[in-house]
């Protein structure tokens, strides 16, 4: 471990003191912090691994009635039945603090309340597989909300645990060392000065006393 | 934040058949199939009010640059979704990605499903 390049002084050692203890505190909140954020990420992550376990079945469920819907229907005709659609929808963004981490919370708002409204064409030309098609999205639709929720959720909360780890680590493995080390370097330097004063100032009076009383 | 209380949009990316369905739900669906226009399109979206981006799986491949660097903004989220071809677990992937970051090891595939 390097040594931190200051002076051996008292002044300086009172202030390696304090840093060091700053330090110890700081560590310990964030290793706390990262344990509290890698218990909610686990949690966070098994919801979301569902959730697209759900979603990604029940897209491929209306995708394969699309399929089907497509294939009996003239394509100009699919178009024109989804062309103008008569739901819209709109998302409130509100935030959530976890753990100093905002995560985005959306709350889905439907232009109209009707849920047959999803069928924005009249179902005299259209195969009955669009209608599952759409419906099975309509049903999977506030699920999908959450997932992105989820998901960007996890990708944030990631990147602030890799952070967190990073910065438990440089201070358990290097700032803490280096400060301990430079303190105990201080010391031996102080305690070795003092001895050293003793003993000139052993010699000085031996010397005094010889001359003085020419006492050996 | 100031624009907290707005309502923002979601929007849907991809070819015309995988996407077409969501229109009905009243999202707001694009068909696009080149890279630099997909990107140019998510940029475009990014700074207009669009919180969710659904992305079929084929198109984000072609464009997996331009999401990363949306990864660790607040918003938009983008969604990887399957395209009408079928799954090809890119989504899933994306979840082991960052439990990898987080954790330093993909412990999802140890634990099994």
């Amino acid at each position: 471990m390097a040594r931190l390049n200051v002076n051996p002084t008292r002044m300086e050692l009172s202030k390696l003191k304090k840093k060091l203890e700053s330090a110890r505190r700081g560590h310990k909140l964030l290793k706390d912090k990262r344990d509290e954020l890698m218990r909610q990420f686990m949690n966070l992550i098994r919801e979301n691994r569902e959730l697209r376990a759900e979603v990604e079945a029940a897209i491929a469920d209306s995708n394969r009635c699309m399929a089907v819907a497509g294939s009996v229907m003239q394509s100009e005709l699919l178009e024109t039945a989804l062309l103008l659609p008569k739901q819209e929808v709109e998302l409130d963004v509100g935030e959530k603090n976890v753990m100093s981490v905002y995560i985005p919370v959306f709350k889905p708002k439907y232009r109209t309340s009707d849920t047959s409204d999803i069928y924005s064409y009249g179902t005299a030309f259209t195969s009955i597989d669009l209608d599952g098609a759409v419906s099975s999205l309509s049903e999977i639709f506030p699920k999908m909300i959450r997932l992105a929720e989820i998901e960007k959720a996890c990708q944030l909360m990631a990147d602030e645990i890799e952070k967190t780890r990073r910065r438990v680590n440089a201070l358990e493995h290097i700032m803490i060392p280096d400060y301990e080390e430079t303190i105990k370097f201080i010391q031996m330097k102080l305690s070795e000065n003092e001895r050293s004063t003793t003993t000139s100032l052993m010699k000085v009076k031996d010397m005094v006393l010889k001359q003085s009383h020419n006492y050996t | 934040m100031a624009e907290t209380n707005d309502l923002y949009k979601a929007a849907v990316i991809g070819d015309t058949a995988s996407v077409s369905g969501f229109a009905a739900l009243g999202l707001s669906v694009f068909c696009e199939t080149a890279p630099d226009k997909i990107s140019k399109l998510i940029h475009r979206l990014a700074a207009n009010n669009f919180a969710v981006i659904y992305i079929t799986e084929p198109a984000a491949m072609l464009v997996s640059d331009t999401i990363k660097k949306y990864r660790s903004s607040k918003l938009p989220s983008i969604v990887l979704i399957p395209a009408i071809e079928g799954n090809t677990g890119e989504g899933m992937r994306a979840l082991h990605e960052a439990v990898e970051k987080a954790v330093g090891s993909d412990i999802l595939n140890q634990k099994g499903a």
